[in-house]
């Protein structure tokens, strides 16, 4: 499970881009395509691999005003999948 | 219906390839090197494809390395703002084309094993020295970082090396593994005596992936294709004739699956003939089973018919030589219990076989 301390990384070869066919945003990843909502892809925009999982959810919190403990569940369950899907690491 | 867009392309560049795996999905009738799509035409396929809604482009042949255009056309693909992923024995692949191919933007790359040690690997690939060659090619592939799939297909007669496999993919750095079991269409059904898995080891491979998925979770993704004819529900086929892929043959004929040409009276459309979009909605094949209006009993009134679509069209035509038939790897056709019969008796068949000719 990812720590507030840990660092996200989008490893190479996995990329976000915009499906102009289908007017929505989605992870391309190795043969895997993940379609994102707002949420998801406002997450994985905050992921520069230097900033931590902590200080990304606080600033999710800040922006949105929302409870940072409900950001960081929601942020920790997405990116969870990701992980286990070797989509994402952390460093 | 409601006609999605697809969003895979499998681009056959070539059926040239310097292996002849007794399983290759190549159709037994190979296109000639003096009748493949020029890279001008395929670079217009693949920004087709792209308006069409396609988002993955997986560059395969016969060996895509074989086309001396490869680096052009990854760069084209990759223009059009597809995904794009090289799938490769990795035999004609050097390091500096390998390079090459990075420079140009070549997302991904997956791997074929065809055995764990040379003796295996190079009698099914019937090509000597290409095990050693491939442990170059990976050796490299992770040394520049690209993102990496091992994809072993697996039979009767390497079975046995899965456990190895999944070690190999985790050494490699893989982030994933397909272990396929061999799917019987041309080479692969003339083959079928000498390919097809035992009951027994069928079971095995069930549990090896089951305890391997758990061990490694998080470390490598394990995508798993059944033995179908020891199991009692067909596979989702292509996820739905005409809902998510598309493939294009070395001479820009633009077929639903790679094996479609095996259905008798099927008429297909080249891309230097129509555009892409007008094949993909209005082609007659696409259109000849996709969704669930084509179904007869027992699939129309079956709950999973949106699950499997009625399992393999081309395993319907193969088996019982009716391609609306109930795919006979299904519990519910009537052929099932004599298919699992066929099966006992095809996987107790001598093992020699006969190797994919050459691409002229």
């Amino acid at each position: 499970m990812i720590g507030a301390q840990d660092i996200p990384v989008i490893p190479r070869g996995v990329r976000m881009q915009f499906d102009r066919v289908r007017d929505r945003w989605v992870l391309l990843a190795p043969e895997r395509t993940v379609a994102l909502d707002e949420i998801g892809r406002a997450i994985l925009s905050e992921i520069d691999g230097a900033r931590s999982f902590g200080q990304i959810t606080a600033g999710l919190a800040a922006r949105y005003a929302a409870p940072e403990d409900q950001i960081a569940a929601d942020s920790r369950g997405f990116l969870g999948t990701l992980i286990e899907r070797r989509f994402l690491e952390v460093k | 219906m409601t006609v999605t867009p697809p969003i895979a392309m499998l681009a056959e560049l070539t059926h040239r390839c310097p292996l002849s795996c007794p399983y290759c999905s190549n159709p037994v009738e190979l296109t000639r090197r003096d009748a493949e799509l020029d890279t001008a035409q395929w670079a217009d396929v693949f920004r087709q494809a792209a308006d069409l809604g396609v988002l993955q482009l997986h560059l395969s042949g016969g060996e895509p390395v074989t086309r001396r255009d490869l680096v052009d056309l990854v760069i084209a693909a990759r223009e059009a703002g597809l995904y794009t992923n090289l799938i490769t024995s990795g035999i004609g692949l050097t390091e500096k084309r390998l390079k090459e191919l990075d420079e140009a933007g070549l997302d991904h790359i997956q791997l074929s094993l065809q055995g764990t040690d040379a003796d295996m690997a190079d009698r099914i690939g019937g090509y000597r020295g290409g095990f050693a060659r491939k442990m170059d090619v990976a050796r490299w592939i992770g040394e520049i970082g690209f993102p990496l799939t091992l994809n072993a297909v697996l039979h009767r007669q390497n079975l046995h090396q899965l456990p190895r496999a999944i070690e190999m993919a985790v050494e490699m750095g893989a982030r994933r593994i397909e272990v396929a079991t061999v799917q019987f269409h041309g080479w692969a059904l003339m083959n079928r005596d000498a390919l097809m898995p035992t009951r027994e080891q069928a079971r095995e491979a069930d549990a090896i992936v089951a305890e391997a998925r758990a061990r490694l979770k998080g470390v490598l993704v394990i995508d798993y294709v059944r033995a179908d004819y020891h199991n009692d529900y067909p596979k989702r086929c292509m996820g739905g004739w005409g809902s998510t892929g598309i493939n294009v043959a070395p001479d820009g004929l633009v077929l639903p699956c790679h094996a479609a040409q095996t259905i008798p009276g099927l008429v297909f459309d080249r891309t230097q003939d129509r555009p892409l979009r007008e094949i993909w909605y209005e082609g007659s094949a696409f259109n000849a089973y996709r969704g669930t209006d084509w179904m007869p009993e027992p699939c129309a009134s079956c709950e999973r018919k949106t699950i499997d679509f009625g399992g393999c069209r081309c395993q319907a035509m193969a088996l019982v030589g009716n391609a609306s038939a109930t795919d006979p790897t299904c519990i519910k056709s009537p052929h099932h219990a004599a298919l699992q019969a066929r099966a006992d008796a095809f996987a107790a068949g001598p093992t020699e076989f006969t190797a994919r000719a050459a691409a002229g």
